[in-house]
């Protein structure tokens, strides 16, 4: 099924361009902006990409282990919360959805670390 | 002003509100719409204009009194044509609004600039003939137990009344009916490719043909509503209290 000219054009402007590319199994570094009344503060939240969807809608799962409890936030990619994503480290993973990380603990939930080619603009800020 | 547009539904998707929160939004081409008659008192018995779409319609495809109608004041064939009130502002009275609109003026989406919320009309996505589970949203069976799912059980008493009751809910064809959505929040306007934005579903298919309008019934901003701009004079007066006194 085509997409409408229409949706296609709506969907292109609300399209965040700024994200570097990531893979599932990165370890990564979302900037959260917060809204505390009137303030605007930064938080950070760090853990494995386990989920990605791509497109208009597209949502990425991030899952980190916080005093013994796992933790996964679901972010749009085109969400206006997230001020920048880092990219920490890249690790092997032999397929899409890492769900199976849920089921581990400690030194079994590891993963290999490895070396993939970055541009230097893999750190982007909005 | 014309309290309604014409227009068609062409899908639905995401935006994010001034929070930042993701919101279900249909999007809409809203006109451009034509006025091809106009309606008074005096000659039909009541006042309103009659509106239709402007589309590419083959004119070989139209009824010829169809035709004649439109060629009457030199308009293009248009294949979705319906009437709307005329509202009027303040003291004007009905007559007079009517009497300020011509036949062939444009109506836009720029009607809708300054309501929040639309009502929508379409004609909604038939089902056939559907069970009652799927048409009253009947419990259904027993999924285990000798199971019988989608069945509605007993439809009443034997020897009295002897009879069903009318109105019974039972299986039968459901949809494809002219179904309205009130008080969808509008979140956004294109004027220039003729989009209105609503938030929520709307009846129908893509393509479909729906009827945009003025919300007839808007729901009233309470106070002290996230958003709402009226302030509770109460809470305010004790906020400054307490201001002054820091």
């Amino acid at each position: 099924m085509s997409i409408h000219p229409v949706m296609a054009k709506l969907a292109a402007k609300i399209n965040r361009t700024d994200l570097p590319p990531m893979q599932t199994g990165d370890t990564v570094r979302i900037h959260v902006k917060i809204k505390e009344g009137d303030k605007e503060r930064v938080q950070a939240f760090e853990g494995t990409l386990i989920k990605q969807r791509h497109g208009a809608q597209g949502t990425f799962t991030v899952r980190k282990v916080s005093f013994g409890q796992g933790v996964e936030r679901i972010f749009p990619y085109n969400c206006k919360v997230i001020d920048k994503i880092e990219v920490v480290r890249s690790n092997q993973v032999r397929r899409a959805r890492l769900f199976y990380l849920r089921g581990l603990k400690g030194k079994a939930a590891r993963l290999r670390e490895v070396d993939v080619p970055r541009p230097e603009a893999a750190v982007t800020a909005r | 002003m014309i309290s309604g547009i014409l227009g068609k539904k062409i899908g639905m998707t995401q935006l994010y509100d001034e929070r930042g929160d993701v919101r279900p939004v249909t999007v809409l081409q809203a006109g451009p719409c034509i006025v091809t008659q106009k309606k008074t008192a005096g000659k039909e018995g009541y006042d309103s204009v009659q509106v239709g779409l402007v589309e590419f319609v083959k004119a070989k495809n139209m009824p010829k009194p169809m035709l004649g109608h439109f060629g009457k004041n030199n308009l293009p064939p248009m294949k979705f044509v319906k009437e709307f009130e005329v509202q009027t502002d303040g003291e004007q009275k009905p007559e007079e609004a009517v009497e300020g609109v011509k036949v062939g003026d444009k109506v836009l989406v720029d009607i809708f600039n300054d309501s929040k919320f639309v009502d929508v009309s379409g004609i909604s996505k038939g089902r056939g003939f559907a069970g009652v589970v799927k048409r009253h949203k009947f419990g259904g069976g027993p999924k285990a137990h000798g199971h019988m799912f989608q069945v509605q059980g007993s439809i009443g008493s034997s020897s009295f009344p002897s009879r069903v009751f009318k109105g019974l809910r039972m299986p039968g064809h459901m949809g494809a009916e002219k179904v309205t959505v009130r008080n969808l929040k509008i979140r956004g306007i294109d004027l220039e490719e003729n989009l209105l934005l609503v938030e929520g579903a709307v009846p129908g298919h893509r393509n479909a043909y729906v009827v945009i309008n003025k919300a007839k019934n808007p729901p009233r901003e309470r106070r002290g509503f996230a958003g709402s701009t009226t302030l509770d004079p109460l809470k305010a007066a004790k906020k400054a209290a307490a201001g002054k006194k820091k």
